[in-house]
């Protein structure tokens, strides 16, 4: 039993690989059957596939197997990673990187348990997925079965839309509302829960189905008047600023930001995941701003008379304290969903819609302004508060090694992150010049996010350098889908912030705790040796010195995943920090900074 | 402030779960939720009695509508709505006291729906300050349960000109 389906697994491995190569997603699959009658499992083949969704992600298990069964031979290629939360971070990695919606399979109970985190993930920062789940027999749901868990009732606050599926009749359309839902409006997670016997159960289906929404409902105009009304605020402006958040990266946005940034010349700050939305390399651009942004970033919010707040949601690691929250603004917000609007802080103009949409509006009228004072006192803010770090240093600083691999892939690289210290000097150092390009748990801060995200954005665009800038202790969480990536031979490359703390942990316990480091000491394996054991290259880095030469030889490498540990400064900390409750112009490290060289 | 709002949701199951899940989930403070069949089989109304400010309000009606199988919400604050609620309630009623009770019920215009050797259950509808008042004057003769709906409630037609 287990020697057959090695074999068969190895042979779904390969099927999988040319139907991964085929350019153009199919249309319809021709399942040879007589009739017009098919099975659940066979829908659900043919609804992936007319989504476009020819790359998925999935898991084995019990209640499965027959919709495995139909994968089998399909065109459809499904990466099985080595555990079901890696599965759904790939997923959200390929929509993030892609821009579709990525699609994740598991089996009941504790298959779907384990993509609970991913699905969280996902909908903090509104990534639009697909999870399709095994369920036991429907006649047993709610009998405790083997494998039984209530995973709709489980994940109903982390998903966009859930439910179950119980007669065959409504697959083919629940399985269109879920892929509507995730990739509509402020996009989404969505979960569908299929018994096995639906699955099998057969009825008829020709592949045209109809949605039955009623409920349902996206705004993507905005409102006529509100634009008017934004763009008069926005032309009598002296001291304006565009706050944007990965709402531009959703919409597909940011050439419209670009021009109208440079038709009405504005100054422009990003939220973590609004990074890439605009160019770093230009002048306007203020960088990240919140609780570890620039500080000119951060001054410029609290002394602006105008907060143009465009696909975000006034989250707390942006605002700080929220009463203080640029105190002098007029606020114009732009975002998707009515229900962020005036949700922390207090909005003037709303404009309920598509980003894009609305952005191409208001650059048809608005108008050039120099605000030359305005632009002038932000110059100095730069130049009295630049990003720095001990330069001088003998040991290797983390912040080098992320300048260094920004150099070194051009600022071209795909990266993502762990969580902690690494993500936030990924997000300081790094130069982001394009959308998607910058993939990172925000909402959430999810560790172990960074590995399985870089598996699935590598999948989603096979050309492009992947780098997956990771704490090790992040890393330790997910570093099992390693096999996965060796196994489809995925060039990904990750380097591994190595201080052998959760830094970021330790730094609060530094600040706040009377450095009591409790906790925070655990043993870490040979990374580069792991790697290695697992089949991909793995390099060392113990000197300052060795660290250019490090990143071109991981750069090099194509066919295989390398890992690239660098041995770094142990107890740096990341600044400047606004400590929670402060205001954002309440900065702590900044004279640290300012006595840096 | 107390608002009673309105939801016309799809009928389909896991509705209630989406609806109270969220309400639990962002801390909405729920006073009272009824569910109930509409004229169309397909539709459900929910009338949910919630108390809170404005600002939570509007998260209120905003998030509820957010939610996929909610298809209107109306929030009936300042209109002029006829509200009700039902409720069985079954008081303490010795022989001796019961004339007096009677006339109470009388007097709330309940009906007596069921009467034992020492209690009485009545039916009584209303606004809800009725409904709590009826309640108060109970008190003393010692009531034995309380089953009440909750608050359904709909606009008053326009008055023709
Ligand atoms: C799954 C999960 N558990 C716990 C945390 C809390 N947390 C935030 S940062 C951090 C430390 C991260 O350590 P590491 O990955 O080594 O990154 P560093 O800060 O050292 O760069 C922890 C434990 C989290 N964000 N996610
Ligand atoms: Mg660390």
């Amino acid at each position: 039993m287990s020697a057959k389906s090695h074999k068969s697994a190895g042979e779904a491995g390969k099927s999988a690989t040319n139907g991964g190569a085929e350019k153009s997603p199919a249309k319809a699959v021709s399942i040879p059957s007589l009739s017009s009658q098919r099975s659940g499992a066979e829908i659900i083949v043919d609804s992936l596939l007319r989504h476009g969704a020819d790359t998925i992600f999935g898991y084995l298990g019990g209640v499965v197997l027959p919709l495995f069964d139909k994968f089998y031979g399909s065109p459809i290629r499904v990466i099985v990673p080595r555990h079901e939360q890696g599965g759904c971070h790939m997923a959200d990695g390929f929509a993030r990187a892609s821009g579709k919606v990525g699609v994740i399979v598991t089996t009941s109970g504790p298959g779907a348990c384990n993509i609970v985190t991913g699905l969280a993930t996902a909908m903090m920062d509104s990534i639009p997925l697909v999870a399709i789940t095994g369920q036991v027999r429907t006649e047993l749901i709610g009998n405790d079965a083997f494998q039984e868990a209530d995973i709709t009732g489980i994940t109903r606050p982390i998903t966009k839309y859930n439910c179950i599926v119980k007669d065959v009749r409504d697959l083919a359309r629940t399985i269109d509302e879920a892929f509507h839902i995730a990739s509509t409006g402020r996009q989404g997670p969505v979960l569908i829960d299929v018994p096995v016997d639906v699955e099998v159960a057969k009825c008829e289906y020709d592949g045209r189905v109809e949605m039955q929404l009623p409920g349902y409902k996206v705004r993507t105009k905005g409102h006529g008047g509100q634009i008017i009304a934004a763009a008069k605020a926005i032309n009598e402006a002296e001291r304006p600023v565009l706050y944007v958040g990965g709402g531009i990266i959703s919409s597909n946005a940011s050439e419209e930001l670009t021009q109208l940034i440079a038709k009405a010349h504005l100054p422009v700050t990003m939220t973590l995941l609004g990074l890439g939305g605009f160019d770093q390399n230009k002048e306007e651009s203020l960088d990240m701003l919140g609780m570890h942004g620039t500080a000119y970033a951060n001054y410029a919010i609290q002394n602006c008379d105008l907060l143009i707040a465009v696909g975000t949601r006034f989250d707390d690691r942006v605002t700080g304290k929220v009463k203080t929250f640029a105190p002098n603004a007029k606020v114009i917000h732009i975002d998707m969903d009515p229900a962020s609007i005036s949700k922390n802080v207090p909005v003037d103009i709303p404009v309920v819609g598509d980003a894009k949409e609305i952005l191409k509006e208001l650059v048809e009228k608005v108008e050039y302004r120099q605000r030359k004072d305005w632009f002038a006192t932000i110059a100095g803010w730069k130049k009295k508060f630049p990003m720095k770090y001990d330069r001088n240093s003998g040991t290797i600083k983390p912040q080098y090694v992320i300048e260094q691999i920004c150099e070194l892939t051009k600022g071209d690289a795909i990266i993502t992150t762990g969580v902690g210290q690494n993500q936030m000097w990924t997000a300081q150092f790094y130069r982001f010049s394009r959308p998607r390009q910058f993939i990172t748990s925000g909402g959430l801060g999810t560790m172990g996010f960074g590995l399985p995200a870089a598996i699935g954005a590598q999948i989603a665009k096979p050309e492009a350098v992947v780098v997956d800038i990771d704490g090790d202790h992040s890393f330790n969480m997910t570093m099992t889908e390693l096999s996965t990536a060796v196994q489809h031979k995925l060039p990904i490359k990750v380097c591994i912030i190595n201080n052998g703390y959760m830094g970021m942990v330790r730094q609060w316990q530094q600040l706040f705790f009377e450095k009591h480091y409790s906790c925070n000491s655990l043993l870490n394996p040979d990374y580069a040796e792991l790697a290695r054991a697992l089949g991909a290259e793995g390099i060392t880095v113990d000197l300052k010195a060795d660290v250019p030469k490090a990143i071109n030889k991981m750069l090099a490498i194509k066919d295989k995943p390398c890992l690239v540990d660098f041995r770094v400064e142990k107890e740096e900390n990341v600044w400047p920090m606004v400590p929670t409750g402060k205001s954002l112009h309440e900065m702590d490290g900044l004279d640290i900074l300012q006595s840096l060289i | 402030m107390k608002h009673i709002i309105s939801a016309l949701v799809e009928n389909k199951p896991g509705v209630l779960a989406h609806v109270s899940g969220m309400f639990a989930a962002r801390a909405f403070n729920i006073d009272s939720l009824v569910v109930g069949r509409t004229e169309d089989v397909n539709m459900s109304r929910m009338t949910i009695v919630v108390n809170g400010d404005d600002r939570i309000l509007e998260q209120v009606r905003k998030q509820l509508a957010k939610l996929v199988p909610v298809v209107k919400v109306q929030d009936f604050a300042g209109e002029p709505v006829v509200a009700r609620d039902l409720m069985l309630i079954s008081i303490s009623a010795p022989p001796g006291k019961r004339p007096e009770i009677l006339a109470l019920i009388e007097m709330f215009t309940g009906k007596v729906v069921d009467i034992g050797q020492k209690f009485v259950m009545v039916e009584i509808s209303g606004p809800e300050e009725k409904i709590e008042a009826f309640i108060e004057v109970c008190k003393p003769y010692g009531i034995k349960s309380v089953a009440r709906t909750g608050t359904i409630a709909m606009i008053r037609q326009e008055k023709e000109a």
